[in-house]
């Protein structure tokens, strides 16, 4: 049986060739992301702004006209209606009604009674009610355990390897959530508690393919003391290639099978780590390495005691 | 390489092993399991409450409230044993105001004896020695007791664990449900009650603190006193539960919920419903006590300061048994018989957060994440074995194991398994192989270097380690503080990316590796296919 070799042996691309290129798309698309969050913003769930989220599922594509007329007939104040996952399954939320206890059931009530008047043919799935107080904690602690798992990876990649390693992650981690947190813009999926779960998966695996490159360049500068930085750098990438190729692959493969396939209340999950796994393969390539000719990493990165300082060492490499 | 000493393979097999045998029972459905003989493993894994169905509340105590009534019954205290102690000490102008308790001496020269008196009343409170009351005598003849923090956070620890008691005997009353009642944080319950669908009786349940009194009427008020809100000194106004309309009443109960040892709804003779209470013997001796001293005259029963019925006393009631009528219908009469009977609320409970899954959801959604896992295994197997050959199938064999050994080691310890944690599952088979990649790719190229079979089987595995180790390091930074930050759906996501990428390293590093030394000792192949 031939093997299938989607990457032929001993390649020689020149990648570092379009890195600055590359830097440009990076920041086009960092730029686009930080502009779509100001212009549209991220659709919260309530999770995040606290109210009322009534998922509903019908036996048909869900009259969303229906269902907004009725329920805007209700005069509970502004609800938002979409689908959620599939044209099936739809999501209301809107505001906690004012006052303690039983009025949270009663307008429940109301808004299921108005939906199955819009169509009688409805299971309701979910109900949650967030308070303020719960979900300024929630957006708090997700925030906080995005920036700590960002920092602890960085600090321990610092530890590993060397501080312009440490840097050049950190880097990668804010290119590919903010890319990621764009991306929530444009197609305005709703971000809840699972999206952070995503988002600190993305942290975690974005970096998988970095460290073993990283770890190819430490490998790599040991034992070719003698040569340039650059093509250092394309010959660790074109030795990890094909694992590169060959892991994405496996992961984008069962994460697009989920994303089809799996629980359509995960959609948005699923939608983020596999747009992640996708940013954190280009960065792998286009941020962390260069990031490292940029911060001059160089033959003696590795060999502590002649070290030159670093200002030397970046005024010599930088293109 | 070749070396595989005799106990590592036992050791590899049997871990294997008991992996699989406890991943089974969880891959069949419960009937078909509880049929099994008894020797066989039935720990499966728990299906966390978006996958079961069912209702989880946040319940948040009043902390204030807490402060509220340690002042109220340290007022009380004071007032009782300064009226006890002897000589008498007269008192006056005693209030709570600006979170200070502070009463004016009649006779300044009876300081020393009532601090003497109050003192008892404080308790130690944490470790540093700290009291749970600070006494001050101001301008001679003020005392002002002030709750030290120390003190008030006690309160509260004991207050939220009571709490959380009553929560249980509330919503399960016998024990036998399969509720969760769990203490979060310093102020907070969790409560899931898997396969109810209607919050609402839930709330109604935890709603009432059930704090039951037995008050007599006060008849000297005039009617325009209680219109007015204004009570006799001694006496309060307060609410009818039902109808509208107000009642005076004395200030001090004659008996109160906390001598209840019984609840039951009942019926009275009338056939309406009511609920039957039964006090233990010092409350029955004094509920006797009481009616006997007041026959003809009319008693409010109290819940949660709002009045249930004023009936009067017909005759002595002995035997501590007797009835709470009122208006009810048996369901609230019952609710009430619950509350009472798991004792009083010892601080208000308000939800911050409420969630209600349907039943039908999680079938669908286990049935997808289920169908979705098993194409994702499938597609990554055939890719595989397609790239790699004989080595795809040893990391095909290793990728099964893996699935089983998380589903076993989630049993073991009886893990939940959220619906975050199903795609948690299907991106650790997604990267599970990763480890493999990794020695599949680094024994090609040693051996496109020109490395003999045995040198670039044995260096790839022993170069890709630092990278599989390094590699994996970050994910588990990521999921260990979503374990510590995230809430239970987002746990379960983090414990089956943690289990997951144990199992994974193990079977790919060390059970491929068992293989491929096998199948080197046996065949001794010239070069590598791979």
């Amino acid at each position: 049986m031939r093997l299938l070799k989607l990457v032929p042996d001993n390649t020689n691309v020149p990648f570092m060739r379009w890195r600055m290129p590359a830097l440009l798309l990076s920041l086009a698309l960092i730029a686009a992301s930080l502009g779509l969050l100001a212009a549209k913003g991220l659709n919260l769930g309530v999770d995040f702004v606290g109210g009322q989220m009534i998922r509903a599922t019908f036996a048909q594509a869900a009259p969303l006209d229906a269902i907004r007329s009725r329920i805007g007939a209700l005069d509970l104040g502004d609800a938002t209606i979409q689908e959620f996952g599939d044209p099936r399954t739809v999501s209301i939320r809107m505001a906690l009604p004012q006052g303690k206890g039983t009025s949270v059931d009663a307008a429940v009530e109301r808004v299921k009674g108005a939906v199955r008047q819009a169509s009688p043919d409805v299971r309701f799935d979910a109900v949650e009610t967030v308070t303020g107080k719960v979900s300024e904690e929630l957006a708090w602690d997700g925030g906080v355990s995005l920036l700590l798992a960002i920092l602890g990876i960085a600090v321990y990649i610092w530890f590993r390897f060397e501080w312009q390693f440490g840097v050049g992650a950190i880097l990668t981690l804010f290119h590919d959530v903010a890319i990621t947190l764009g991306f929530f813009a444009l197609t305005q999926l709703e971000v809840n508690l699972n999206v952070v779960a995503a988002f600190l998966t993305i942290v975690g695996y974005s970096l998988n393919d970095t460290v073993v490159v990283y770890d190819r360049i430490r490998e790599n500068l040991r034992k070719y003391r003698k040569m340039e930085i650059v093509p250092l750098i394309d010959l660790s990438l074109n030795e990890t290639l094909s694992r590169t190729i060959v892991t994405s692959l496996s992961i984008i493969l069962a994460l697009t099978i989920l994303l089809f396939v799996g629980p359509d209340v995960i959609f948005g999950l699923s939608a983020a780590i596999l747009f992640g796994a996708i940013i954190g393969t280009y960065s792998t390539i286009y941020v962390s390495a260069p990031m490292l000719i940029w911060l001059g990493v160089g033959p003696d990165s590795f060999v502590p005691t002649s070290a030159p300082t670093n200002a030397e060492r970046v005024g010599e490499r930088m293109p | 390489m070749l070396d595989f000493p005799r106990w590592k393979i036992w050791g590899i097999v049997l871990l294997c092993l008991v992996g699989i045998v406890f991943a089974v029972p969880s891959l069949f459905p419960e009937s078909q399991t509880s049929k099994w003989p008894s020797f066989a493993p039935t720990a499966r894994i728990n299906l966390g409450l978006d996958l079961k169905g069912g209702v989880q509340l946040l319940l948040e105590a009043d902390t204030a409230d807490v402060a509220k009534q340690r002042f109220a019954l340290k007022e009380e205290e004071v007032r009782v044993e300064l009226r006890r102690a002897k000589p008498k000490i007269e008192i006056g102008d005693i209030s709570t105001s600006g979170g200070r308790l502070s009463f004016l001496l009649r006779d300044p020269g009876q300081v020393d004896e009532a601090r003497e008196v109050i003192l008892p009343l404080t308790n130690g409170a944490g470790m540093s020695g700290q009291r749970d009351w600070t006494i001050d005598v101001v301008d001679t003849s003020r005392i002002v007791l002030t709750p030290t923090q120390a003190g008030l956070s006690n309160a509260i620890e004991q207050a939220l664990d009571t709490a959380t008691d009553v929560v249980r005997r509330r919503i399960d009353p016998d024990g036998t449900k399969e509720v969760t009642v769990i203490r979060q944080g310093a102020r907070r319950i969790l409560v899931q009650v898997p396969g109810l669908q209607d919050p609402g009786a839930l709330k109604a349940l935890l709603g009432q603190t059930a704090k039951l009194d037995f008050k007599l009427v006060d008849q000297t008020a005039t009617q325009e006193q209680v219109d007015a809100g204004r009570a006799p000194v001694g006496s309060q106004i307060l609410p009818f539960a039902e109808g509208g309309g107000k009642i005076a009443v004395r200030r001090r109960a004659m008996v109160t919920g906390d001598q209840l040892i019984d609840a039951n709804q009942s019926y009275d003779e009338n056939g309406a419903p009511g609920v039957a209470i039964r006090f233990d013997s010092q409350g029955g001796r004094r509920f006797a006590t009481v009616t006997r001293d007041n026959v003809g005259k009319p008693f409010a029963i109290i819940v949660d300061d709002r009045v249930i019925s004023a009936p009067s006393i017909n005759e002595p009631i002995l035997g501590g048994n007797a009835q709470i009528t009122g208006n009810f219908t048996v369901e609230s009469a019952n609710q009430l018989a619950v509350a009472l009977r798991s004792g009083k609320l010892p601080v208000e409970l308000e939800v911050i957060e409420e969630r209600t899954v349907g039943p039908d959801l999680g079938k669908e959604s286990i049935r997808k994440g289920a169908i979705a896992s098993a194409i994702a295994i499938l597609a990554v197997m055939a890719f595989m074995l397609i790239t790699y050959g004989r080595f795809g199938v040893y990391a095909n064999i290793a990728l099964i194991l893996n699935a089983l050994l998380i589903l076993g080691i989630m049993a073991i310890f009886n893990a939940t398994l959220t619906l975050p944690g199903i795609a948690g599952f299907v991106l650790t088979i997604g990267a599970a192989v990763d480890a493999n990649v990794l020695i599949n790719e680094r024994i090609r190229e040693e051996q496109r270097k020109g490395r003999k079979v045995l040198d670039a089987v044995e260096t790839g595995y022993k170069e890709a380690s630092t990278a599989i180790f390094d590699a994996n390091i970050t994910n588990v930074i990521a999921a260990a503080l979503m374990l510590y930050f995230g809430s239970g759906p987002i746990q379960g996501f983090a414990k089956v990316l943690l289990i997951g990428i144990v199992t994974s390293v193990f079977t790919a590093v060390n059970v491929t590796r068992m293989m491929v030394a096998f199948h080197l000792r046996r065949n001794r192949p010239k070069e590598l296919h791979i």
